[in-house]
């Protein structure tokens, strides 16, 4: 039996009780369901700067040739706005909401690892006040979220504001990840009995596809504004046309993370509406099986969509087409869902509640952005309407009416279980006709505008007809719209201290997180229910017509795995991105003709492959050393655990005075294309060795004090795994870089 | 002034024309299906609205005929959008044969376009003269960084990319006067890059390239010749080409050896008008800020001369 309910110490003791009070309570918290709160509330928060930086930018644009905001500032909001909402707003919501209600609804007590789950959550504020901080320091970024390369390079963007964009955005995104891993393992070891793979709600399937894009996806941005800044900072020129370096690169990297990255921000919404229009329409989802397969044809295809940003670019027919075929294709399993969830209503027994019907907005809304994104896909189209208002209205129609609609729906659905209280219907249909008749208003437009030929990003325009009052529609729309976000706010306010008081649950739901009371107490269960099929509380309130058995322990998906084992292979695949990313470079530019130091001129392989040696010895020491701890000898653990530390040191040692080489021949990481991938890629290498040879040193300090109870095994194993990983990428690395040398 | 209202659909050249075409037939699709989606919930919501005192339906879960109809239905569809899109991008962007020297040269600045006519030895910027009834071949590049030409009546967005060339068709079947903006932000006066482009008869643009082709007009009068004074004492002439009179590093700026030609300064800051010049040398920051252009603080009387010298540079 995995550990879910009876192993904790559920019992609230006095000093627990005592420490969970108060603001303290808060910070120091590492219980999901307030680390979810604080998640929402920090988010609700940056949704209130993101909007006020809209409607600035929209008062601007509201008249023709305005002089409300200077060009400068303009340049700062719009790149604060995209960055805020895509960073600091969408995607925190969706983790946070993950992390309040993934353990509810399998049946834990807890997210896997919860120590990394408050260290995830605080990497959002730290990146939110980095990226505001570049306010004091001579103005906020205003190269646009996406930072174009050479235009986020020091000659063109001289302030530190792209500096801490891209120190923001890597804090936040190591918390994105740490996240993630976090939900992975959660639900791959912590399910309750009975809850196998195929019995899990949609919203904790979406969730878990969801997972695996981030950890693949966000290490392609770290390494991209890794990049970045060693151009910035170290005179380098990855991404500098004058200098050998290419500006398209930029966009390839970017966007193999940036169009995972929307559907990072639009799966989970999908779960959300997956788990709420069954519940208000009193019946399962239409082809449970067909919703969930097709969620992972869309997580695969959207690594293979990212070039159709970039047909403007001049990639040649052939690339175009490929990346056409395969946006069309990821528009069949989206459909799909759209589908299901229409059908799901057919023969239902519908209330139209305000979480539902911000539901209903969002499926249309969705579909009109899903459909104006197939245009996008059809090449030519996309050749008249890239970059102007209409990829504008495109965009905020999926990612607002469609993602943003569904957490207003999360918001009215699951603020009972969260707080105790039911929100104030009244107030939340007014609340929902302003936001629908808001959001329209405001998107609707600029589709025109984009076919009318305004493009994105100008701080005013030229008073050509219809541009003026369509902008001016616009804007009053936006005024709407954030007079419905203040009366959520509102609502949520009162009814934190009148709502009606809502019961276990409230709208006669059929997940686990439903068994619970309203809030959950810090245990989440004393108790969970038996599980058979994807509706357990459905199964208790009709037990004359249960929901048919799907699976079982004994079949393929009653699988428990160890939560230490998957978190740390899942950490390693992240990591492996990165290194692809930084191998990729180097095959790019080194297979360019250069001139400067070459491979051939600087490196000495046959030292670098007497270090690797020592490098590869090394995973074998760490492997006989885990067999000697597993066999209960520890004096031999312990001499085979320093033996690897010695061989990693030597390999760091060896490692640091080819540098030391290099750095006295005048061969810097400036000095050309090559030295700069080369002493990327060794670097990030001999960065991972070190930090390896810490938990090393760790572990054996442990060992040595005694502090070695046979439960450390697991947590041996998992350094063992990253350390072997170290080496496998060392290997990759020597070959692309110095085998050539050798033969 | 655009003749326009939505210039994507009223397209002027053979190129913009099938995506047009292809655009609307995309459209059609795409809102029948809305259509269709719309009616699913809204006729669902409306016939299976909760009835007082109803109870639980029994439970459906699904049906594999019909999910396999919306799986394989949208999946024809998307197969036959993607064969209107190879011969869309055939018809709308034809690939120009290797080493083919272009008609045109466009290079991208921040935040104005070099035009440059290499065959005719022409140099001019943000306003762009083109015979109708050809094809001409426009190669771009970039001196900084990346930008973006669109022309929604002529053809298909290009960006200018440093260190790389582009190509692009320009022609047009009739005369007109096109509008188009950069579409990439290229930094902050992104909004004001605009280039016109000026499709004109075989013979008005002879004429127009014949003008071009001569240097600056000698300042005739008095105030013109002053206002050269002016040019060729202040700075101007670090950046500016007037051929016959300054030659600086090329694209520094833009060539003004006929500026009075063009209806637009600025690159659409403002349209060209002797009151607009005179407030655009006072202190083209006010007018533009950010734009590489220093405010030289000018007197009136040095900017009403050089006013009067640059409107004669026909």
């Amino acid at each position: 039996m995995s550990a879910t309910v009876s192993t904790t110490s559920a019992m609230a003791t006095p000093e627990a009780e005592e420490k969970s009070r108060g603001l303290y309570g808060w910070v120091a918290t590492v219980d999901h369901k307030r680390i979810g709160i604080l998640y929402l509330l920090t988010t609700l928060f940056f949704f209130m700067v993101g909007g006020v930086e809209a409607l600035l930018m929209r008062i601007q644009l509201a008249r023709p040739n305005n002089n409300f905001i200077s060009p400068d500032a303009f340049g700062q909001l719009f790149t604060m706005h995209g960055t805020t909402m895509i960073f600091l707003v969408v995607m925190p919501t969706l983790i946070g909401l993950a992390n309040y209600l993934v353990p509810l609804m399998i049946g834990a007590r807890d997210m896997a690892f919860p120590r990394l789950n408050a260290f995830g959550y605080w990497m959002l504020p730290f990146g939110g006040l980095l990226l505001h901080y570049s306010l004091l320091t001579g103005g906020a970024p205003a190269v646009g979220w996406f930072s174009y390369a050479p235009l986020s390079e020091t000659a063109y963007a001289s302030t530190s504001g792209t500096d801490y964009w891209g120190l923001a955005l890597l804090v936040i995104g190591i918390g994105s990840v740490a996240a993630s891993i976090n939900l992975i393992a959660t639900i791959l070891t912590l399910r309750a009995p009975g809850l196998t793979i195929r019995r899990l709600p949609l919203f904790v399937w979406m969730v878990f596809i969801n997972s695996f894009l981030v950890i693949l996806a966000l290490p392609f941005l770290n390494a991209a504004i890794v990049m970045l800044f060693i151009d910035r900072h170290l005179g380098a020129h990855f991404f500098m046309p004058s200098h050998g370096g290419s500006a398209v690169l930029w966009q390839h990297f970017f966007w193999a993370f940036g169009h995972p990255e929307v559907y990072i921000m639009v799966l989970p919404a999908f779960g959300i509406i997956s788990e709420i229009v069954p519940v208000f329409a009193r019946r399962p989802i239409f082809g449970y099986e067909f919703v969930a397969g097709s969620t992972v044809a869309i997580a695969l295809l959207s690594f293979g969509v990212w070039a159709h940003h970039m047909f403007a670019v001049g990639l040649g027919h052939p690339i175009d087409m490929f990346f056409s075929a395969t946006s069309l294709l990821i528009a069949v399993p989206t459909g799909i869902k759209v589908f299901a969830w229409s059908a799901t209503l057919w023969g239902g027994s519908i209330r139209l509640t305000t979480a539902m019907l911000f539901a209903m907005a969002f499926l249309i809304q969705f579909t009109i952005g899903g459909l104006s994104g197939v245009t996008f896909a059809v090449v030519p189209i996309d050749w008249q309407v890239t970059g102007t208002y209409y990829l504008v209205a495109h965009f905020h129609y999926v990612l607002f009416g469609g993602t943003f609609f569904a957490v207003f729906a999360a918001v009215y659905y699951w603020f009972p279980k969260m707080s105790g209280r039911m929100l104030s219907e009244k107030l939340g249909q007014l609340n929902f006709w302003t936001a629908v008749i808001g959001f329209n208003t405001t998107f609707f437009v600029q589709h025109f505008l984009g076919l009318m030929g305004m493009p994105r990003r100008v701080y005013t325009y030229a008073d050509l007809p219809g541009w003026g009052w369509l902008n001016l529609i616009s804007t009053l729309g936006a005024f709407l719209l954030g007079f419905s976000v203040l009366l959520l706010l509102c609502n949520i306010i009162i009814s934190l201290r009148r709502g009606r008081p809502a019961g276990d649950n409230p709208w006669q739901a059929w997940t686990l997180e439903w068994a619970a009371t309203s809030p959950p107490p810090e245990q989440n269960f004393d108790c969970v229910p038996p599980i058979n099929s994807r509706r357990p509380l459905w199964d208790l309130a009709h037990p004359e017509n249960p929901d048919p058995i799907v699976g079982g322990p004994q079949s393929i998906d009653g699988f428990v795995l160890e939560k230490n084992r998957v978190g740390m292979v899942t950490f390693l695949v992240s990591e492996s991105c990165f290194f692809l990313m930084l191998i990729l470079a180097w095959l790019f530019y080194n297979s360019r003709a250069m001139t400067g130091p070459s491979p051939a001129s600087t490196l000495d392989a046959h030292k670098t492959g007497l270090f690797t040696l020592c490098l590869l010895a090394s995973s074998l020491t760490i492997w006989l050393a885990e067999r000697q701890l597993r066999a209960g000898r520890p004096g031999w653990f312990r001499g085979l655990l320093g033996l690897t530390i010695l061989l990693g040191a030597v390999f760091i040692v060896g490692q640091g005075r080819e540098y030391f080489r290099l750095y006295h021949q005048g061969i810097v990481v400036s000095s050309n294309l090559f030295t700069t991938t080369f002493f990327t890629l060794t670097g990030f290498h001999g960065l991972h060795v070190c930090v390896g040879l810490v938990l090393l040193l760790i572990l054996l300090g442990l060992s040595l004090a005694g502090d070695f109870k046979q439960g450390r095994l697991e947590a041996v194993k998992s350094i063992g795994l990253y350390w072997h990983f170290v080496d496998i990428v060392w290997i990759v690395v020597f070959s692309v870089i110095y085998l050539k040398l050798l033969l | 002034m655009p003749n326009n209202y939505i210039p994507v659909f009223d397209p002027a050249s053979a190129h913009t024309e099938a995506i047009s075409h292809l655009f609307i037939t995309v459209l059609v699709v795409c809102a029948v299906i809305l259509l269709i989606v719309i009616g699913m919930v809204a006729i669902g919501l409306l016939r299976f609205r909760q009835r007082p005192g109803s109870v639980d339906p029994p439970p459906h879960f699904g049906n594999r005929q019909l999910e396999l109809l919306w799986t394989i239905g949208p999946t024809l569809i998307v197969i036959w959008l993607f064969i209107l899109t190879a011969r869309g991008m055939r018809e709308s962007d034809p690939i120009p044969p290797p080493n083919l020297e272009p008609d045109l040269v466009i290079i991208g600045h921040q935040f104005w376009w070099e035009v440059r006519y290499p065959k005719a030895g022409v140099i001019t910027a943000n306003e762009i003269h083109l015979p109708t009834g050809t094809k001409w071949l426009v190669r771009m590049e970039s001196a900084d960084v990346i930008h973006d030409f669109w022309m929604p009546e002529l053809a298909r967005k290009i960006q200018l990319i440093p260190g790389q060339t582009n190509h692009l068709w320009l022609d047009a079947k009739k005369p007109g006067r096109f509008l188009g903006n950069c579409v990439e932000y290229c930094g902050v006066e992104h909004a004001w890059m605009l280039a016109v482009v000026v499709m004109e008869s075989p013979e008005d643009f002879a004429a127009w390239l014949r003008g071009q082709q001569k240097p600056a007009p000698s300042p005739a009068m008095d105030s013109t010749r002053n206002g050269l004074q002016v040019f060729t004492a202040q700075t101007c002439v670090n950046c500016h080409a007037i051929r016959g009179v300054s030659t600086p590093a090329a694209g520094a700026a833009p060539d003004l050896t006929h500026v009075a030609d063009r209806s637009i300064l600025g690159a659409g800051a403002l349209a060209n008008s002797a009151t607009n010049l005179f407030r655009w040398l006072k202190n083209p920051q006010a007018i533009k800020p950010g734009c590489l252009m220093p405010n030289l603080k000018l007197t009136d009387a040095q900017a009403g001369a050089l006013t009067e010298y640059l409107e004669d540079l026909q």
